[in-house]
């Protein structure tokens, strides 16, 4: 059954209550309803059709119809089509039926919406604030009225209280913002008996920085740094899923050798980072020499990617229609044997990792996530995959050059350390392979698009699975080559609610490195 | 263990000797943009393409403000392209690390065509020219009693005011064999209360600045603090909005500016060994290994 036959069904079942809104872009299919037609028509989705929930959010509309929007993004195995589902909130009465209680996966999602639109996600389990600090004022951030430049008063309200822990030689440990390593800020508060963790409560958005709101001040050509700039390990893949909405949604077409080039890079984004987390969690258990190695085959990629843009992390490269440089024969040919270069290297690592005992017995069921956990929560990308969630959206929906190379997304069961090293250490493997392929297939011609001004008021997805899984760009275009909304659902906002599950029952002192086995994105979920 | 060992000897040394040996830029890297103010036809074009105002234009009476903060530069070059390869052009100078924020000013004024093309140049400050003097509070620096305190070995916190981490990426590989900081006696401390040095990086979140500044004031004095990237100079890209300050020195005094997006790991080290007086300024390089 594909998704055209699902809304099909869905349109007898449920009829007058969803009306067909006319996609501008292909693969994606759009029903309007009432807000209060959600949770049943969502219910029937999840239960009867496999759908699962990507994303959730808000969009502000009362310039044009006096109303908000709360949009979900679905998909469903094997199916390319994404379904969105857009309910419509009246102005005078903003509020919309929360499903968090039934979905876990949106609970941050809906609350944000509260937060950045003033619109209230009725019955929440967990109704508090989250994008913004229970410190600040009464503001609503993403609202139109509301300025990007407002100042606001200093930080005086209360603060967010935490879950007590409560019984004799049971304690509290709080860990950040500013932590030990050279990492990004948030807050852990453990609740630990002795050594084992109780339970550990997350408390983010150190780093938001108004990115969203910031979308809509930006023409679209500047916008693409700004897309860059969400996670700066992920600005390759942030990038092209911003360019590709923005492509989708003004029908712009991708020449076929910008398609490959992005596929190229996206791969060796991808291989950067995890060649790095897997050095960081021998390095967390103690084994620092196969950081060193880790170390030396990472700057072996990021000289390859300066060779190829201009800069090591992969910046000021794709551009809304491709790529804005192109690479001459030569820097194309000698891709090959970088690549082998690189492989060699890399074997040699896992092998010396794999030699090692003590390194297995420190990973091997430490900060286990079951499979059914990892379902309920809605988890994706390397730590879905190590926990049995089949999705990759380069499989699932390709976009750039996906559609023409073959590669395995490897899914394990275990759910442990270990096996999310694993994932990564066969995903460099399947990587490497890539980018031979696309190299092999890389055709002639134009490395873009010809500029041009975006029409207005057109809107559209960009998906990528970025190294750590699944990233949603969603645009909605504004006149003068600019944007009236755009969404970012970078995967660390999935799967934060992943590494509380993970870690209860271990010891503290295995925190660090169930921590960095998911190394989620601080700033991609804060933006 | 044989493997470890065998590995290690097939790896070999991988160091790059930087500052002491040329930085390892390929051909393609985009570092600082050059203006040749004399040639530039017009700033215009390259001022509507810069994506975080870090070129302003400004008109009046025939004639043409030009101002250029190389603090906000993120290094793109749609500057270069805009402009027709003309006036401005992508070099791969990286080592742009100062202590006086004003010396990552530029400005030019010019007289007007009737087309808005430059007609002439009419004067010019050019980048670190007139180190504006920073009038310094008696005993709030003391620059050459840090440097002899700190300056053999030194302790350095990380601090992220709200980055995107990409900063912290390249802070990060200071530490990997190829750029090995530590053979400089700098090392990278867990806590603000060992620490000599704080390097900052992201615009200062609102909900960062508490934490910066708690954080300033458990590392003890003497004390310096590095602004890294455009950013952490200027806010970059994100500026000052709702949710951010624009820069480190707008919530804490900042002793060096690293320009960069992010900063490769050589310019790290210039900006840091800069700090500590192991550089000299106004050439930019010098051996780590110098006596003082």
């Amino acid at each position: 059954m594909t998704m055209v036959a699902v809304v099909e069904t869905l349109e007898r079942k449920f009829s007058g209550k969803l009306q067909r809104i006319p996609a501008q872009a292909g693969g994606e299919l759009y029903l309007g309803l009432r807000p209060a037609d959600v949770p049943e028509i969502l219910a029937s989705l999840n239960s009867e059709y496999g759908v699962r929930i990507a994303a959730v959010f808000g969009e502000d509309r009362m310039a044009a119809e006096r109303a908000f929007y709360v949009y979900y993004v679905l998909e469903r195995p094997s199916d390319a089509a994404y379904l969105v589902l857009r309910a419509q909130v009246d102005a005078d009465h903003p509020e919309f039926p929360s499903i968090a209680a039934e979905f876990p996966a949106v609970n941050w999602q809906e609350r944000e919406i509260q937060d950045m639109f003033g619109v209230t996600a009725a019955g929440h389990p967990n109704p508090r604030r989250v994008a913004l600090h229970d410190n600040w004022p009464d503001v609503h951030p993403l609202r139109k009225e509301f300025p990007v430049d407002q100042l606001l008063p200093p930080l005086e309200g209360p603060q967010h209280e935490y879950r007590p822990t409560l019984g004799e030689g049971v304690f509290q440990i709080p860990v950040g913002p500013v932590h030990a390593g050279i990492i990004e800020p948030g807050h852990f508060n453990f609740a630990v008996a002795g050594e084992p963790i109780l339970y550990l409560q997350l408390r983010l958005f150190y780093t938001h920085k108004g990115t969203e709101k910031l979308f809509e001040q930006l023409p679209i050509p500047h916008a693409v740094f700004l897309a860059e700039s969400i996670s700066g390990d992920s600005a390759f893949s942030h990038g092209t899923a911003f360019c590709q909405a923005v492509e989708r949604a003004a029908g712009i077409e991708v020449p076929p050798r910008a398609r490959f080039m992005r596929t190229i890079l996206l791969e060796l984004e991808r291989v950067y980072n995890h060649v790095a987390d897997i050095g960081a969690i021998a390095t967390d258990v103690g084994f620092v020499v196969a950081n060193a190695h880790a170390g030396r085959v990472r700057e072996m990629v990021l000289d390859l990617n300066e060779r190829l843009t201009g800069n090591r992390l992969l910046r000021g490269m794709v551009c809304v229609g491709g790529v804005r440089r192109d690479w001459s024969s030569g820097e194309a040919d000698a891709l090959p044997s970088s690549v082998e270069e690189i492989r060699r290297e890399f074997r040699d690592l896992v092998a010396l990792i794999q030699s090692s005992d003590s390194t297995r017995d420190r990973l091997e069921h430490t900060g286990t996530l079951d499979p059914g956990k990892a379902k309920a929560l809605g988890i994706v990308g390397v730590a879905g995959r190590a926990s049995g969630a089949d999705l990759d959206v380069r499989r699932d929906h390709p976009y750039a050059a996906y559609a023409s190379v073959s590669f395995r997304a490897p899914v394990y069961q275990q759910g442990d350390v270990l096996h999310r090293m694993r994932v990564r250490m066969d995903e460099v493997e399947e990587s490497l392979n890539i980018i031979h392929q696309a190299v092999d297939q890389l055709p002639g011609g134009d490395h873009s698009a010809p500029q041009r001004e975006i029409p207005a008021g057109r809107f559209a997805l960009g998906a990528v699975e970025g190294w750590r899984g699944e990233i949603l760009h969603w645009v909605r275009t504004a006149p003068g080559n600019r944007l009236d909304r755009c969404k970012i659902k970078d995967p660390s906002l999935n799967n934060w609610p992943a590494l509380v599950e993970a870690v209860q029952g271990n010891i503290v002192p295995d925190f660090p490195v169930i921590n960095k086995s998911f190394n989620l994105s601080y700033s991609g979920t804060d933006r | 263990m044989f493997r470890i060992l065998q590995k290690a000897w097939q790896a070999g040394g991988r160091m790059e000797r930087y500052p002491a040996s040329q930085a390892r830029t390929k051909n393609s890297f985009r570092g600082k943009p050059a203006f040749e103010l004399e040639v530039w036809k017009d700033a215009r074009p390259a001022a509507c393409a810069c994506p975080t105002g870090a070129i302003q234009s400004r008109d009046e009476d025939m004639r043409r403000q030009v101002k250029i903060d190389l603090g906000r530069c993120i290094f793109c070059g749609l500057c270069e392209a805009a402009s027709g390869g003309e006036g401005v052009r992508m070099t791969p100078e990286f080592e742009l690390a100062v202590a006086d924020r004003q010396q990552l000013m530029i400005s030019a004024e010019y007289a007007l065509n009737p087309d808005g093309s430059h007609r002439r140049l009419i004067s010019a400050a050019r980048e670190g020219a007139e180190p504006v003097k920073k009038v310094e509070a008696a005993g709030r620096r003391l620059a050459s009693a840090v440097r002899r305190v700190l300056g053999r070995s030194l302790s350095i916190r990380q601090v992220d005011a709200g980055s995107c981490n990409g900063c912290e990426l390249e802070i990060g590989a200071l530490g990997n064999p190829i750029y090995d900081i530590e053979r400089f006696g700098i090392h990278f401390v867990a806590s603000p209360r060992h620490a000599d040095m704080l390097l900052v990086t992201g615009p200062v979140t609102r909900n960062m600045e508490l934490a910066l500044r708690k954080t300033y004031d458990a590392t003890p004095e003497p004390r310096l603090v590095v602004a890294v990237g455009a950013c952490g100079i200027s806010g970059g890209i994100f500026g000052t909005n709702y949710a951010t300050r624009g820069g480190i020195d707008q919530v804490i005094p900042v002793d060096v500016y690293i320009p960069g997006c992010p900063p490769r790991p050589e310019a790290l080290l210039h900006g840091i060994l800069l700090a500590v007086g192991r550089l000299s300024s106004s050439t930019g390089r010098g051996c780590p290994a110098e006596e003082r």
